[in-house]
């Protein structure tokens, strides 16, 4: 890599970063993709790679939905081991309770043009046997899809390196700002705009940023085609991912194309290392096999850890730091890095060229926090 | 559901010789000892199937520990550690944590696999597998074999089989017969297994054997029907039954690791007490370096002893064990793989067995995590144990960091929280220790 | 080991000698154990447990490794090839 100017350097190449690089790419600007060890080897490689449109607020809902459909018009490009099914989700309802929660979210995506039906007990026992008998019934939103992330981002990456891109792995980033870009081995790179886009270590770039760790645990299981078709998320789900102080776990289970199960899912503040945490896994494998008993019995061959990177309202930073206009953020995602990643990338690179988006950008700009930064525990 | 919980003083994990002598020595001096182990019977791998009535040195050993107070755990696999000086493991009842003061580790080792073309048709094994299958129960009188790979494993699994009544037609030792005469002349000093060879020789008579010889194909439709052989710059076909091919052996490190004890090159660090780097953990045997059962016996010992505080006694052993171990070097310097063997490899050939990924793929990544992370390759049930010493051996690539469970496990097991604080009950032989 | 006992492989009784493996028993029964990813049938490697190519399903458990199983009278062992 020369030490000549690049228009924009993107510090990480997970998800978003790579989405970011292509965009740019494709705007003919001249990009350099730095990553410390190889593509798409943070959240991006631990997590469950959903692909969901989620109504937890108009801004989430705007962007994950912007961000689907980016996905949808992507998919005929998309290489076969990046395993794009679209396998729709099933967000499950115990009570009566959890259903008028359904009956509020098929109200709301119904409004919203987005297709979701809504599912009797026994309409949800046919279409997923090894649930629990005696749910109440669930939300069907087919238009939700898995794919496989580290080679989603590999894909993503490639393709911004057929426009131009330049990427160096293996290249540890100390420092950014007014510019620069310096590397672990004291060498610095000169950058019109220099993006962030480290996920969990993005604080260590860009100080005061309010961006946790979220630690989360996975389990993947041996192949069972057919053990569970769609993915499955408990409405609980959502009063997991609302605490911002208390360790939580959700019943979320996902089909991979290769009738592997995985399971999930959980989050922990304040937990740095990444070792296994063996309460919060047997608190969460326990939750899984109330819903799905027969999970007992399937073979679990690896467990792992992933750090979600979290904001104090759960949306990304997408835009120019307030301190550092050479600095630009794209971090910040949560649990919704690969669903969001698509359209993260196209307000980021709406705001460098100074173009209109299809959404609006407000609620994403990293000015915002500085104001939230009370909230955050 | 609770899970059934033990406790020992000391707990072995393998019940293989390693942990059998462990075992001995700890429990004689007063110890409450357990020894866990996947297999139903004792003897681990090299010895399999023996029992104590019979006239072997493994006998001598299985009738010690009849004689002792020792608890053997039959068919647990050992899959985490969900608390500090617990164990958990998965047993024919299910989830398992035993407590424990002490820990010995005698893990064994395995073959090392070298994937060459047409290695994943039937009966294409490892050596010591196509031994353990037979002693459990295939049948094998008549049936043609090559043996093949690397190893004193090869010659042990040629004559076992030579005795069952198989046609070994060939023994391939990739080996130069330099190397192979220079550890011959080394065998004079070790008395014991001078004798063993001149045995071991005596019971080869007659089959064709080569060295510098290697397979560099199988052959077949869906089952194996022939071996390509390559020898001094040619090649030859064998028709076969079987292909018995290993190429030496790899030492099970993953629990160890799994534990934090520091692992170089492949192999568990221990000090002279057999001491892990991790407090209160030992290990003996082939994880500590691949040195044949004489040696794994006299670790054992030491590492029983240093456990129950009987250092002096333990020290005694440091002469023979350094004798071995010299030897056990000797092993490694003739067993090393040649690179030649690096060429048997095809793009095309299945590296990943359990994810189906081949060479060619394997290779368009830069390192191991990467190869894992896009191909999946380790990323099966087997955990990298097959395919992982291989990449090691093509590419240089070393393994990254174990994750529990160590082997695949029910998911019912680790859903289980760990145990409650509870002290292990110490006997009166271990007060006193640190 | 002279005594004889009879498991079913893939539904088809097979005759086997007393403290015959599951994985031996698919081999004498002329069944592989397996087939792989991309469809190749698959038997034991390893001989030991560590490997998961003999994985079969055994009284009615799938992915059970047959080498380290004992063959019980009447077991039920299934390929799936």
């Amino acid at each position: 890599m020369n030490a000549g100017t690049y228009d924009v350097v993107i510090v990480g190449s997970g998800i978003v970063g790579a989405a970011c690089a292509l965009e740019c790419a494709q705007q003919k600007l001249r990009v350099a993709v730095l990553d410390h060890d190889t593509v798409g080897g943070g959240a991006t490689a631990a997590g469950m790679g959903h692909i969901v449109v989620m109504d937890d607020s108009e801004a989430q809902f705007s962007l994950t939905r912007y961000s689907q459909q980016l996905w949808q018009e992507l998919r005929p490009e998309l290489p076969d081991d990046v395993e794009y099914t679209q396998c729709g989700t099933i967000w499950v309802a115990a009570d009566d309770e959890e259903m008028s929660e359904v009956h509020r979210k098929a109200a709301y995506y119904g409004r919203h043009g987005v297709p979701a039906q809504i599912l009797s007990a026994e309409e949800l026992e046919n279409l997923e046997p090894n649930l629990q008998k005696g749910l109440a019934g669930g939300l069907i939103v087919p238009e939700d899809g898995v794919l496989y992330p580290p080679c989603a981002a590999r894909f993503l990456i490639e393709k911004a390196q057929n426009h131009g891109a330049l990427l160096q792995l293996g290249a540890p980033v100390s420092g950014i700002g007014n510019g620069r870009v310096r590397r672990a081995d004291g060498t610095e790179i000169s950058a019109g705009i220099i993006v962030n886009a480290a996920g969990a270590w993005a604080w260590e770039l860009t100080r005061g940023i309010s961006v946790k760790k979220r630690k989360g645990h996975l389990v993947i299981t041996d192949r069972y085609p057919g053990f569970v078709s769609h993915q499955l998320v408990e409405l609980g789900y959502l009063k997991s991912a609302h605490s911002h102080n208390a360790d939580s776990v959700a019943f979320n289970v996902q089909p991979r194309r290769t009738g592997q199960v995985l399971i999930g899912s959980s989050r922990q503040y304040g937990a740095e290392h990444k070792e296994v945490d063996h309460d919060i896994l047997a608190r969460m494998l326990q939750r899984a096999q109330q819903y799905m008993p027969g999970l007992a019995q399937t073979s679990a061959i690896r467990v792992w850890t992933g750090f979600r990177a979290a904001t104090p309202d759960k949306l990304p930073l997408i835009g120019p730091c307030a301190e550092d206009s050479t600095v630009y953020l794209a971090t910040g995602h949560e649990g919704l890095g690969i669903t969001t990643s698509l359209a993260s990338a196209r307000l980021l690179v709406d705001q460098i060229l100074g173009s209109t988006s299809a959404i609006s950008r407000e609620p994403y700009l990293p000015a915002r926090v500085t104001t939230l930064e009370h909230a955050h525990v | 559901m609770s899970s059934l919980q033990k406790q020992f003083d000391v707990l072995v994990v393998g019940g293989g010789p390693a942990g059998i002598a462990a075992a001995i020595s700890a429990s004689e001096c007063g110890a409450r000892v357990g020894v866990v182990d996947d297999n139903f019977a004792l003897g681990g791998q090299i010895w399999r199937g023996e029992h104590a009535k019979s006239d072997s040195k493994a006998s001598a050993w299985l009738q010690r520990v009849n004689a002792t107070a020792i608890e053997f755990v039959p068919g647990v696999r050992i899959i985490d550690q969900p608390k500090a000086n617990v164990l958990r493991g998965e047993g024919p009842s299910g989830c398992i944590d035993i407590l424990y003061r002490k820990l010995i580790l005698a893990t064994g080792a395995r073959e090392r696999f070298l994937p060459f073309p047409g290695w994943t048709l039937q009966n294409v094994m490892g050596a010591g597998a196509l031994q353990a299958l037979v002693k459990g129960g295939l049948p094998i009188r008549g049936k043609r074999v090559v043996v093949a790979g690397t190893g004193p494993l090869l010659l042990a699994v040629a004559a076992y089989l030579h005795k069952a009544g198989a046609k070994v037609l060939l023994i391939c030792e990739q080996a130069s017969r330099t190397s192979l005469a220079r550890l011959g002349a080394r065998l004079l000093i070790h008395r014991g297994k001078l004798a063993q060879a001149l045995s071991l020789r005596k019971d080869l008579a007659g089959v064709r054997s080569l060295t510098g010889a290697w397979p560099i194909a199988a052959e077949g439709n869906g089952v194996l029907r022939s071996v390509v052989i390559s020898h001094r710059g040619s090649t030859e076909m064998v028709d076969c039954d079987y292909l018995a091919c290993g190429f030496h052996l790899v030492p099970n490190t993953e629990l160890a690791s799994l534990l934090g004890c520091r692992v170089q090159d492949g192999r568990v660090y221990v000090d002279h007490f057999q001491r892990t780097s991790r407090a209160n953990i030992f290990c003996a045997g082939e994880p500590t370096g691949v040195g044949g059962v004489e040696l794994a016996v006299v670790e054992g010992q030491v590492a029983g002893l240093a456990a129950v505080g009987q250092e002096d006694r333990a020290m005694k052993l440091f002469r023979p064990r350094r004798k071995l171990r010299r030897f056990a070097q000797a092993l490694d310097r003739t067993f090393a793989l040649r690179p030649e063997l690096r060429q048997v490899t095809q793009p095309q050939t299945i590296v990943c067995r359990c994810e189906d990924v081949t060479y060619k793929q394997i290779t368009q990544h830069r390192s191991w995590r990467a190869a894992k992370l896009q191909t999946r390759c380790g990323m099966g049930p087997c955990q990298g144990r097959v395919c992982g010493p291989a990449a090691e051996f093509l590419l240089g690539w070393t393994p990254d960091s174990v994750r529990p469970p160590v082997f695949p496990t029910l998911l019912s097991t680790i859903s289980e929280m760990p145990p409650p604080e509870t002290g292990v009950v110490e006997s009166v032989a271990m007060r006193g220790q640190q | 080991m002279s005594e004889q006992i009879s498991v079913l492989v893939n539904g088809a009784p097979c005759i086997v000698a007393k403290g015959t493996t599951a994985a031996v028993a698919m081999l004498i029964a002329g069944a592989e154990c397996r087939a792989s990813v991309t469809s190749e049938p698959r038997g034991p490697l390893c001989g030991m447990g560590i490997c998961f190519e003999c994985r079969a399903e055994i009284d009615g458990i799938a992915h059970r490794r047959s080498c380290q199983i004992v063959c019980e009278s009447g077991m039920e062992i299934r390929t799936d090839v």
